[in-house]
């Protein structure tokens, strides 16, 4: 008993602004205006059907190209040497230094028709390419901003794989081929684990990178949930509704992903 | 170690000069004191007592002491010795949904003209003593009193007014600018921005039909809503204050906005000029109430009635820049700012204009799906799809787990 005592304030915290939330999300996606139990707001989310197939889109191309861009990263970066890690791991932290609005708000003056980029391609005698207000600048968006937190897990686990287990592979033989599949990729599995799982599930409630980038005409269910706190009518009782079925939906993916990791590991051991 | 601690204290001493200069430079600055109007208010009553009052207001709505413009709120605290908690909010509906929620408790508010009729109408609105705001019968324009919104002037105090017009580049459109066809015009597709906000939008829509923006009848808003669909391929983006970049960088072409923030714009792109349409408009009035559930009332008015003292009332006008209800704040502007035909337009537009009233919750809604219905450009999905998936992803995953088990019973039966 004793040794659980420091992580109490954890605990507490937990208890009062995680769990009291979700119990509190329930109450209201269940209950109508005066209070009394329904399930109407649950069968009204199917309206919006096209909007969270759109935004669980976007989110896994965002996941996908995060992943695709940090891993190679990751893995050459843990091969270095001590200093030059902490100096890039220092670059990859950089722009987490800066507000998260004012990142996106940057992104908007780049993409513009006549913004920086537009205007270095116009120099180049290329024609304005339109980029922003389009599903491709709101992707850009997302993977600008999250990928650091596919960076930084996946580093911390490649770090840990040793030189010697690489050596080991080639000396029975394995091909680089073989002993990426066979030994780099099982050990930084749970990197990978965590890294999707810090992008893909803020990518698929994001709400200002669509607005920004997006150009407020193709809305997101992050959107479209702040519009029934915020918009014309104040409708805590179906933003909790819509919410409570993204939630389900992110939590199904994430277990669904994680089933094939275990599974998976299985079939490599046994 | 010892020149260390020397160069430390010397150090500490230096700081601490510094900062008392700081502290000491603006109160020297501001000995030219103003003059306030104080008959028949007591603003010493509360000296002493350790009352604050909280103001929760729209950003940038009130003089901050920049540009050598007046401190407001330094000042009333100067005056009165009540203490001012000043905090920003950016929509009505949020200012709504914070009151709603009873976290915190505001004494000063200022909602819009349809958002004081709901709050009114929601019994959340405490009313006014207008004993402790002289300057009310003294100073506000008649024309902003018992206001449809609140009919009887028991609860608000208009604080600035305004209408919304069409901001556009000269260099861009060639076409004469005098109606809302503009914005649903082809030859500007893509250089359009348009409200991201569903009330302003619906008012220009039906404003184009030739309906009111305070229309309950279904079909009006429906037809209304499909007119903003057909308008979406020409729109640019949906917007609000990322206005003030899109349109003064030359990004975007056309705009309807605030009447109040094109002389901002104006003075970071000359060629933004500013139109009413024919078909008539809105005007929209913000205006200072006192929420029932708030810490002290009294001081909430005194508060009021400070902001509607002349030489207050004119400094805002000149950070905000929206049109003034306030007589001796007009008094005090010279020539030009009273004739500027887009703060000050003549009856000729404000008549043709219409104010938001609160519209009933199921129109609100109703308003609602609509506007996320053109936002959201849904082609018929499958409604199915959503459950499909869930009860699919659970199939999966129970057969993942099953086959696992029987392989791991078999491994261990093997061994």
């Amino acid at each position: 008993m004793k040794s659980k005592l420091p992580s109490l304030p954890y605990l507490i915290w937990m208890a009062v602004f995680i769990v009291v939330p979700v119990g509190l999300v329930l109450y209201f996606a269940f209950t109508t205006q005066d209070g009394t139990f329904t399930i109407e707001n649950i069968s009204q989310v199917g309206q919006y059907t096209g909007v969270l197939l759109r935004s669980i889109w976007l989110a896994a191309v965002a996941t996908v190209i995060c992943l695709l861009i940090a891993y190679p990263l990751a893995f050459f970066l843990s091969r270095t040497r001590a200093s030059v890690q902490r100096t890039f791991i220092m670059l990859v932290m950089l722009p987490m230094w800066m507000n998260f609005l004012l990142r996106t708000y940057a992104w908007m003056t780049l993409l513009e028709n006549g913004g920086l980029i537009n205007k270095f391609l116009g120099f180049l005698g290329l024609g304005p390419v339109q980029m922003i207000n389009t599903s491709g600048a709101v992707v850009l968006g997302m993977v600008y901003n999250y990928l650091p937190f596919m960076i930084l897990p996946l580093h911390s686990i490649m770090v840990k794989i040793e030189n010697t287990t690489l050596e080991a592979a080639q000396d029975l033989g394995a091909n680089w081929l073989q002993s990426f599949r066979r030994v780099v990729f099982p050990l930084s599995l749970p990197g990978v684990m965590t890294g999707v799982t810090m992008v893909f599930v803020p990518a698929i409630s994001t709400f200002i990178i669509s607005r920004m980038l997006g150009g407020g005409g193709n809305s997101l269910i992050g959107d479209i949930i702040e519009l029934q706190f915020i918009g014309a009518s104040y409708n805590p009782h179906m933003g909790s509704a819509i919410s409570l079925v993204l939630m389900v939906i992110v939590l199904l993916c994430m277990s669904l992903f994680n089933q094939f990791d275990s599974s998976g590991k299985e079939g490599i051991y046994s | 170690m010892k020149k260390n601690r020397l160069f430390k204290r010397v150090f500490s001493l230096l700081l601490c000069l510094a900062l008392l200069l700081c502290a000491a430079c603006p109160a020297l600055a501001e000995e030219d004191g103003y003059e306030f109007d104080t008959t028949g208010v007591d603003y010493q009553k509360f000296r002493g007592q350790n009352v604050s009052i909280n103001v929760y207001n729209w950003g940038l709505y009130i003089a901050e002491g920049e540009d050598e413009s007046m401190n407001v709120c330094k000042e009333f605290e100067k005056l009165t010795g009540i203490k001012v908690n000043y905090t920003n909010f950016a929509t009505n509906e949020e200012m709504y949904a914070k009151l709603k929620s009873g976290a915190s408790k505001y004494d000063v508010i200022f909602p819009s003209d349809y958002m004081v009729g709901k709050l009114i109408e929601e019994g959340m609105l405490a009313e006014l003593n207008f004993k402790n705001i002289p300057n009310y019968e003294r100073y506000v324009d008649d024309n902003f009193k018992n206001l449809e919104y609140d009919p009887e002037g028991k609860y608000s105090v208009a604080y600035t007014w305004g209408t919304v017009g069409i901001l556009y580049n000269t260099a861009m459109v060639e076409k004469e600018v005098n109606s809302w066809d503009i914005l649903w015009d082809m030859d500007y597709a893509g250089q359009i921005l348009m409200f991201n906000n569903s009330r302003d939008a619906f008012g220009i829509a039906l404003k184009k039909l030739g309906y009111s923006m305070n229309t309950t009848d279904k079909d009006q808003l429906k037809e209304a809503a499909d007119l903003l669909k057909e308008q979406k391929p020409l729109v640019q983006a949906y917007v609000m204050d990322e206005i003030f970049d899109k349109l003064g960088a030359g990004e975007a072409a056309i705009a309807p906005y605030y009447a109040g923030d094109y002389a901002l714009i104006k003075a970071d792109n000359p060629d933004i000029a500013f139109a009413f349409p024919e078909e008539g408009t809105n005007r929209f009035v913000d205006a200072a109430c006192v929420p029932k559930d708030c810490n002290n009332q009294e001081a909430a008015e005194l508060f009021i009635n400070f902001l509607n003292d002349p030489a207050v009332a004119y400094e805002n006008f000149e950070t905000i820049g929206y049109s003034s209800p306030n007589t001796g704040a007009l008094e005090l502007m010279d020539e030009e700012e009273k004739a500027d035909p887009v703060l000050y337009p003549g009856d000729k537009v404000l008549e043709s204009a219409e104010t938001f009233l609160n519209l009933d919750d199921e129109t609100n809604e109703y308003m609602q799906q609509l506007w996320i219905e053109v936002l959201s450009d849904d082609q018929n999905v499958n409604r199915w799809i959503i459950p499909v998936f869930v009860a699919g992803a659970v199939a999966v995953s129970l057969f993942i787990n099953v086959r696992r088990s029987i392989k791991n019973r078999r491994k261990r039966y093997e061994k």
